[in-house]
C-alpha cells in the first residue's frame, strides 16, 4: 500500500451554510494523521476561502487533496466564468461577489490572496467561460 | 499523576449497554463491549454529556463524599458562585455562606471572590497582549481538555491566569494559616462545585503544579443539608460575602467576559457550540475579538450535572440576587499576578499511527473498511458510526464481525450453503432409493 492518500470532495453547492464541510472534514483527518499543527492551520484556511470561492462565483466544483508525507497537494476545479485578470483578483481587496454575497460577510477580496498566503506554492489555470483550477501546495518539514 | 485523569466512572450493574451514550459523546471516547460502555480516558474531555444522557444513571460522576469534612480540624468551604443559583427567593448570599458554617464549616471563602480577582487579572493581561487575540477563557477545564486533544493551533490563544477556584483555594488557605496558625496539613479546602471536571482539575490541574482544594463536594449533596439550616442563617446572617456583581456573574455563561468591561468578546456554551467556535476560531473566520469564553455545560457552570436546579432557572436566579450587589467587593491586592507557571501541551489522542507515513497507511485502509458498513451508524458494533467502527478495526480494537449488518449478510451467505447442501444430500438420498 502506498504512502499517499487522496480525498475527493464535490462542493457543487449555492448553500453558504454548508461551504467549509469539505476543510472541515481535511482537518480533522489530518490531525488524526500525525500532520504538524501548522500545516493544519495552514491547509485548513487556504483550502476554506478557495472552497468559498468556488461556491460564490462557480456554483461549486470538485476538490481533490492528495497527503503523502512530504506534501499535501489541493486541487481546486470548477467550471465557473473564469478569471479574467488573474493579477488583478490577486489584489488584496479587489472583489467582484456580488452584494447579496457580501451582506453575508463574504466578498472582501481576500480570497485569492488569503491562499496564497497560506500555501507554499499556487498555480491558476483560467479559461474565460470554460473554467478555473487553482493547485495549492502546503508542504511537510521531514 | 495521570495526566488523563477523568471525573465519571461506571456502575456495571446499572449499564444496559445500550448506545446513549456513545452517540452523545462529543469526542467518540466511548465504546460499548461486552455489554457495558467503556471510556477511553485520553479521549474523555470530562463534558459531562453521557452523565446527563444515561436513562440507567450508570454513567456517575466522581467526587468527594460530605465525610471527607472529618479529615481536617479546620474546614473551609469554597462554593461556587453557581450555588447560590439554586435557591428560591434568596436576597441575600450572607445566608448561604452563614448556613455552610452551621454546617459544619469554620470558615468560607467565596470562589466568586477570586473570580473578581480573576477578572481584574484578565483585563490587565488581554490589554497587555493583543498578539493573543482573540484570548480564550480557561477557567472551564472541559474545554481545556478538549483544545489541548483537538485544537492544537489555538493552545497559543489561551489564557494562562489560574481558574477562579485555584486562586481562592490558595488565598483560603494562606489566610486561614494566618489567622489561625495552624499547619497547613491541619486545613482542609473543600470546593462545593457544580461540576465534576473540576474534580480531574483539582486534582490533576492545567498550568499549575499543584491545586490547593484537598476535596470537591458535589453541590447536590451540600444543599439538602444547607436547606435545613437556611430558616436560622436568615434570622441573623453573618457578613461574610465579598463577592459582587462581577464575581457572582461567573456562574452563568456571558459572566467572565461580561467582567472583562469589554464588548468585544463571544461567549458559547454547550459543548457542541463551543466545538463550533473553536473549528472557525482555527480557520481565522473571526477578526477582531478580543476575548472569547466557552463553557461545556449549556447556560456555563449553572448547567453543570452536580447541580439540583434548572440551568436556566438558576441563571434567572443569580440574575435576580446580583442586581443590587456591588459590581465587586474583591479587588487585587497583591501585585502577583495568579499566572500559569507551565504550558499546556498538545495531546495527539486521535493519531492513528505512530508517523505520518504510517498513518496515511492506517486512514486508507479506514477508507475501505468503512465502504463496506452500511453507513447508518446504528451504534448496535458499539462504536458511534460505521466510520468509529472501521478505525477501531484498523487499531486492532474490534473486528468487522461487529457489525450487525456485516453479520446478517455472512449469516444469510451460509443459510444460503447450508440449504443447498441439504437439498444435495435430500437428492442423493432419493435417488439410491
Amino acid at each position: 500500500m502506498s504512502d499517499t492518500i487522496t480525498l475527493k470532495y464535490d462542493v457543487s453547492t449555492d448553500d453558504f451554510t454548508r461551504a467549509g464541510e469539505a476543510s472541515s472534514d481535511v482537518k480533522r483527518k489530518l490531525k488524526n494523521m500525525n500532520v504538524n499543527p501548522e500545516a493544519v492551520r495552514k491547509v485548513a484556511i487556504a483550502m476554506y476561502e478557495g472552497e468559498i470561492n468556488m461556491v460564490i462565483h462557480a456554483n461549486g466544483g470538485v476538490i481533490t487533496v492528495t497527503i503523502d508525507p512530504d506534501c499535501i497537494t489541493m486541487i481546486l476545479a470548477d467550471k465557473g466564468p473564469g478569471i479574467p485578470d488573474i493579477a488583478k483578483a490577486m489584489q488584496a481587496g479587489y472583489s467582484t461577489a456580488p452584494d447579496n454575497v457580501r451582506d453575508l460577510g463574504f466578498g472582501a477580496g481576500m480570497g485569492l490572496p488569503n491562499m496564497k498566503k497560506y500555501s507554499d506554492d499556487m498555480k491558476i489555470e483560467t479559461e474565460l467561460g470554460v473554467g478555473t483550477t487553482v493547485t495549492m501546495k502546503v508542504f511537510l518539514a521531514a | 499523576m495521570d495526566k488523563f485523569l477523568n471525573s465519571v466512572h461506571l456502575d456495571p450493574d446499572k449499564c444496559k449497554g445500550c448506545i446513549n451514550c456513545i452517540k452523545r459523546c462529543p469526542t467518540g471516547a466511548i465504546r460499548v463491549r461486552n455489554g457495558k460502555a467503556v471510556i477511553t480516558k485520553e479521549k474523555c474531555i470530562d463534558c459531562g454529556e453521557c452523565i446527563r444522557i444515561c436513562q440507567n444513571h450508570a454513567k456517575m460522576p466522581t467526587y468527594d463524599p460530605l465525610s471527607a469534612m472529618n479529615d481536617y480540624k479546620y474546614k473551609i468551604a469554597l462554593p461556587a458562585p453557581s450555588l447560590y443559583g439554586q435557591f428560591n427567593n434568596l436576597e441575600d448570599s450572607n445566608i448561604v455562606l452563614t448556613a455552610l458554617k452551621l454546617m459544619g464549616f469554620d470558615d468560607v471563602y467565596e470562589v466568586g471572590a477570586a473570580a473578581e480577582i480573576v477578572s481584574e487579572m484578565s483585563r490587565k493581561y488581554v490589554m497587555e497582549h493583543k498578539e493573543q487575540w482573540p484570548i480564550v477563557s480557561t477557567a472551564c477545564p472541559s474545554v481545556v481538555k478538549l483544545i489541548r486533544v483537538r485544537f492544537p493551533n489555538l493552545i497559543d490563544h489561551l489564557l494562562p491566569i489560574q481558574a477562579p477556584v485555584e486562586l481562592a483555594a490558595s488565598l483560603a488557605r494562606k489566610k486561614a494559616m494566618e489567622e489561625t496558625g495552624l499547619p497547613s496539613e491541619d486545613i482542609g479546602i473543600f470546593f462545593i462545585s457544580p461540576c465534576p471536571a473540576k474534580v480531574s482539575a483539582c486534582k490533576n490541574p492545567f498550568g499549575i503544579d499543584k491545586c490547593d482544594v484537598d476535596a470537591v463536594l458535589a453541590v447536590k449533596d451540600v444543599y439538602p443539608r444547607l436547606l435545613s439550616f437556611m430558616k436560622v442563617a436568615a434570622l441573623e446572617p453573618e457578613d461574610l460575602s465579598h463577592a459582587g456583581r462581577i464575581g457572582v456573574g461567573w456562574g452563568s455563561s456571558g459572566g467572565e467576559a461580561g467582567g472583562l468591561l469589554s464588548d468585544i468578546y463571544l461567549a458559547a456554551d454547550g459543548i457542541e457550540n463551543v466545538i463550533r467556535v473553536l473549528e472557525d476560531l482555527e480557520d481565522q473566520k473571526f477578526t477582531n475579538l478580543e476575548f472569547i469564553e466557552l463553557n461545556a455545560c449549556s447556560g456555563g457552570c449553572v448547567g453543570g450535572v452536580l447541580n439540583v436546579e434548572n440551568p436556566y432557572v438558576a441563571k434567572a436566579k443569580l440574575k435576580k440576587l446580583r442586581k443590587y450587589m456591588p459590581v465587586a467587593g474583591s479587588h487585587m491586592r497583591h501585585e502577583d499576578m495568579a499566572l500559569w507557571t507551565r504550558k499546556v501541551e498538545y495531546e495527539p489522542v486521535f493519531k492513528l499511527g505512530e508517523n505520518m507515513a504510517e498513518s496515511i497507511r492506517l486512514m486508507s485502509r479506514v477508507d475501505e473498511i468503512a465502504k463496506k458498513f452500511p453507513g447508518i451508524d446504528c451504534g448496535s458494533c458499539g462504536a458511534p458510526s460505521c466510520r468509529a467502527l472501521a478505525e477501531d478495526i484498523v487499531r486492532g480494537v474490534a473486528s468487522e464481525s461487529d457489525c450487525i449488518h456485516i453479520l446478517r449478510e455472512y449469516i444469510h451467505k451460509i443459510t444460503g450453503e447450508m440449504s443447498m447442501l441439504d437439498k444435495r444430500n435430500n437428492g442423493e438420498e432419493g435417488e439410491g432409493k
